[in-house]
């Protein structure tokens, strides 16, 4: 009796030791990244659609059986489009939660906020805002990186595409925000490379309804072009004064114009408007061949199943971030030093939905003008220019 | 400054004290940080408003003067942070002077209203003429006095807290002092005031600046520890918010700032997880204290006593 | 150079239309309470929200969309009085100046929840291409905000000077409490005078939809140009925040074309600093006015 009795008790034994190596592996330590966007505040259809994405795509991989096993746990904080929320948030993800690197902001300002508290607490930060200093000078943004497109090289794509056409005298209007002003600077710091004069060089504010006075006063000054630098009903009203005034001349959009909802809002003013667009809005428009098309068919797909509305290229900012720290975590663990040193060195010819990346040490955006499609506007749909 | 008051005074010193003892992370204490720079704020207003019985909508705008032109003179001149905070107080007492001499003619709710024109125009030019326009700007030193700086939100969160309460101990004074007791009775009555020889305007001119050298130190703290600055954080909305601070706290108390500060400070953080409708839940909070908390907390919690005093 | 200008003073007018409404709507509740209602720029994105709900979702005709979005309007500005303004009476000024910014932050957060964040719009009154009118292209949509607010300013106009309910409300504003001993019943005037600025506020926004769009947040920044258009016609001079919103409306747009599209929000907030200095009542208002009113 007694080693019958014994018998059993090794039995249960070796079951509960079993069992807990067993849960052991379905129950592996999450992999925490921490998220910061602007999900409410002026610059909340950055980060909106930025938020969305990340949690999309922790749902899709926690499904797929995780990082490695690992769950992933995304913490998504909102800065309110203000920097001094967007510091606070990083020191709760970074010394409460300790994720092992951040996501975001999505505002140029937000991310200049962050970098000496990043470089401090040596996490890496894979910046959604498109600012030139974010990632530059790069000996100073060892721990920083950015996946959006640089304002400059969306401005030499219209650049280029100007100089192609002949032209050489350009009006600009500029938001009075950190987008239209980052972009008003690239306008103005860019054009000599290409041989254009800007002859007049305006602004609106953002709740502004009526911008004819700027734009009569760029005709006035004998512009050839018009270009707009803004996101948001600006870009709508702009078009509209632009096809009213029968301006005569081309109008060029940022990157910011690369929205149906636009279009729609535009009606048929916006038929001829051209913009240097990501090529997320056009991937039906593009061979099959092209390594960014299935992505971008999916990514558009998924998200609006799920959300019911289109990601636009913001959206996309966040998916290039978040899988390119997935993709570190999946080959090198969770070390925040070997993720950025992945991020770094590894992320070569790597298609996203900004385009196909190169980061390295001298370039920790690894985008040029070449992630951008020019297109324009025909019977109310997208149509790329050759 | 009365048994009472010099307690209470205690107590928070205590408190200040402690809590980064007790709160250790940095997160925390850096809330702590902007509680103290919104108490600054509140105080501010408060003696304004309170003791001299004009309001201002527009006290944004000194907080914005003082944390810009605190960070540009360090930047761009090189100067040591303390001194330019001196410089930006200064620079804020003059602007006060420049819109008190002329508005201060006006009656009660014509002063508020040229103070909000002030702040959307102070708004303007940082937007229009500060460094990096509506972007802002970074790098800006941290204070750094007689060798030691002020980097980390401890160190922060003792220097904010200690010039509150130096600045609560010489507002008490002044309450208490001949030109507090002047400003009451001017709240009183101005016409009786006048008639018995003070000069009203002076003395409101006086407070105003006053008011705004406060404020200018909040910005100048505020620029000086989180090391960058944009536009977007001295809007009207900022303003109204110091607002909403002395009204909820209690306009006649400067214990009420305080705990009105706190509490706007920390609400936004209790409603994170309530995401985008947080500022919903915010206008309902306030919607609803001022329904039904009209004279603001402390003066309801010191009337409370007062009955149950009585009763005792 | 007359195109240009002309070109420009007609942007000016356009957008001034919708600050002289916001402008008469301050007006009329100053005149009825003493207070300055800072959600006044709110009624003005209901009016255009709630026209696209009504003609872009429920897809209702046009005629049927505005009284509804009207009805929708003066509805809400009731419920405003008597849920928060009636139970402040008596409180100090300030208080009720804050709880009308807290009501601000409490509809703005309604709508972002009705509507989120995205713009709308539909279409113009009459469709066609804009006029040439000496020289400068006007989209037909800016004739009708004209025409509208003209319109109804007069109609208000005639209201507070012709009708014996007009007359009351104004009596309630020069002295409550001889209106009261004459039998009037000041709180139903104040009810009123907050339904009909949520009317008018609500008129601006259906008209100016179409042309510029509506967001949930673009109330704020009306209320303050409203509230310039108010002190520089003379706080409490019904007309006179009509003629400063249409002055605001065009040295805004004439400071664009002209000096700098950068200090264009500025003008307004000048223009009224200018006034409080120099002319504290107004360019309407005469001094003795302004000492009589409790502001």
């Amino acid at each position: 009796m007694k080693s019958k009795k014994h018998g059993f008790l090794k039995f249960l034994a070796v079951i509960t030791v079993l069992f807990c190596f067993a849960a052991k592996g379905y129950s592996k330590e999450p992999y925490k990244i921490g998220a910061i966007f602007s999900v409410t505040g002026p610059a909340s259809f950055l980060g909106e659609p930025e938020k969305n994405t990340a949690l999309m795509l922790m749902d899709q991989i926690n499904k797929a059986g995780g990082i490695n096993g690992h769950p992933l746990e995304i913490i998504v904080e909102d800065s309110k489009s203000a920097e001094a929320d967007a510091v606070l948030a990083a020191k709760k993800l970074l010394e409460k939660d300790n994720v092992l690197a951040i996501v975001g902001p999505s505002t140029t300002g937000e991310s200049m906020a962050l970098v000496p508290v990043m470089n401090n607490a040596k996490t890496p930060l894979v910046s959604c805002a498109a600012g030139y200093p974010i990632t530059n000078p790069v000996n100073e943004r060892y721990w920083i990186f950015k996946t959006p497109q640089y304002d400059v090289s969306a401005v030499e794509a219209i650049y280029t595409h100007m100089k192609k056409h002949g032209i050489t005298k350009v009006g600009i209007v500029t938001i009075a925000t950190g987008f239209g002003d980052a972009g008003r600077k690239a306008l103005l710091d860019t054009a000599p490379k290409f041989g254009i004069t800007i002859v007049a060089d305006e602004r609106y504010g953002a709740k502004d309804s009526d911008m004819t006075t700027q734009l009569t006063k760029i005709k006035a000054a004998g512009a050839q072009a018009v270009i707009n630098w803004s996101v948001g009903p600006g870009q709508v009203v702009i078009t509209k004064n632009w096809h009213d005034l029968k301006l005569g001349i081309p109008l060029y959009q940022s990157h910011g114009w690369g929205s149906k909802k636009n279009i729609e809002l535009a009606g048929k003013a916006a038929e001829g408007v051209i913009a240097p667009l990501g090529r997320l809005v056009v991937w039906d428009k593009l061979p099959d061949k092209h390594p960014q098309k299935a992505l971008l068919k999916k990514y558009e797909s998924d998200y609006k199943a799920r959300y019911k509305g289109e990601p636009g290229t913001f959206g996309g900012h966040a998916y290039d971030a978040v899988m390119m720290v997935v993709e570190a975590l999946k080959k090198v663990g969770p070390d925040k030093a070997k993720i950025r040193d992945y991020i770094e060195k590894n992320i070569k010819k790597w298609p996203g939905t900004g385009g196909i990346f190169n980061m390295s040490e001298k370039d920790h955006c690894g985008l040029d003008m070449t992630a951008f499609e020019m297109v324009t506007v025909k019977n109310g749909d997208w149509e790329i220019l050759k | 400054m009365g048994k009472t008051n010099f307690f209470v005074l205690i107590c928070l010193g205590v408190l200040v004290l402690l809590f980064p003892l007790v709160i250790s992370d940095s997160y925390n204490l850096t809330i702590g940080v902007f509680a103290g720079v919104n108490a600054l704020l509140a105080l501010g207003l408060c003696v304004l408003m309170g003791f001299a019985g004009q309001a201002s909508l527009g006290q944004a705008g000194f907080y914005g003067i003082g944390a810009y032109i605190s960070a540009i003179l360090s930047i761009k001149y090189g100067l040591p942070v303390a001194l330019s905070m001196v410089i930006a107080a200064i620079v804020s007492g003059i602007s006060a002077i420049m819109i008190a001499v002329p508005a201060l003619r006006l009656r009660g709710h014509y002063l508020a209203v040229a103070t909000l024109g002030f702040g959307e125009i102070v708004y303007v030019l940082l937007n229009e003429l500060g460094p990096g326009g509506p972007s802002g700007f970074g790098d800006i030193p941290h204070l750094n006095l007689f060798g030691y700086i002020f980097k980390s939100s401890l160190s922060n969160f003792y220097l904010v807290w200690c010039f509150v309460l130096l600045v609560i101990i010489f507002s008490f004074n002044l309450v208490n002092s001949r030109i507090g007791r002047a400003m009451k009775a001017i709240h009183d009555s101005e016409v009786a005031s006048n008639a018995m020889g003070l000069d009203v305007a002076a003395l409101k001119i006086k407070v105003f600046i006053l008011s705004a050298i406060y404020a200018s130190f909040a910005g100048s703290f505020y620029a000086h520890f989180v090391t960058f600055l944009s536009p977007s954080t001295f809007s009207l909305f900022q303003s109204i918010l110091i607002l909403m601070m002395v009204i909820l706290g209690g306009a006649s108390n400067l214990w009420g700032a305080i705990l009105g500060a706190i509490i706007i400070t920390i609400l936004p953080e209790a409603l994170r997880k309530f995401e985008e409708l947080d500022v919903l839940v915010y206008g309902i909070i306030l919607t609803l204290s001022l329904l039904f908390m009209r004279k603001g907390i402390v003066p309801l919690i010191i009337d409370k006593l007062k009955v149950e005093k009585k009763h005792a | 150079m007359l195109t240009v200008l002309m070109q420009f003073l007609f942007s000016g007018i356009t957008v001034g239309a919708v600050y002289a409404l916001v402008g008469l709507g301050f007006n009329i509740i100053y005149n009825a309470t003493s207070i300055i209602n800072l959600a006044q720029g709110e009624f003005v994105v209901l009016g255009g929200l709630l026209m696209w709900f009504f003609t872009e979702s429920v897809k209702l005709p046009f005629f049927l969309s505005v009284i509804l979005t009207l009805l929708s309007a003066g509805l809400i500005g009731l419920l405003m009085e008597r849920l928060t303004i009636r139970p402040l009476r008596g409180a100090e000024l300030l208080v009720m100046i804050m709880i009308t910014v807290a009501v601000s932050i409490v509809l703005r957060g309604l709508i972002m929840f009705k509507f989120g964040k995205d713009p709308y719009g539909y279409e113009p009154f009459t469709s066609g291409e804009p006029l040439m009118i000496f020289g400068a292209v006007i989209q037909q949509q800016v004739l009708w905000v004209l025409g509208i607010t003209l319109s109804l300013i007069f109609l208000v106009y005639l209201f507070f000077n012709k009708t014996m309910l007009g007359k009351a409300m104004s009596a309630c504003a020069v002295n409550p409490l001889a209106a009261k001993l004459v039998g009037i019943n000041v709180s139903k005037m104040i009810m009123i005078s907050f339904v009909l600025s949520a009317i008018l506020g609500a008129v601006g926004g259906i008209a100016i939809t179409p042309i510029s769009l509506m967001e949930y947040d673009k109330g704020p920044a009306l209320a303050v140009k409203g509230f310039c258009a108010a002190i520089m016609g003379g706080l409490g001079q019904g007309m006179g925040a009509v003629v400063g919103g249409f002055i605001i409306g065009i040295l805004e747009s004439l400071t664009a074309g002209y000096i700098h599209s950068g200090f264009k929000d500025a003008v307004a907030l000048v223009i009224m600093l200018a006034i409080l200095v120099f002319k504290p009542s107004g360019i309407f208002g005469s001094k003795s006015v302004m000492q009589v009113r409790k502001f």
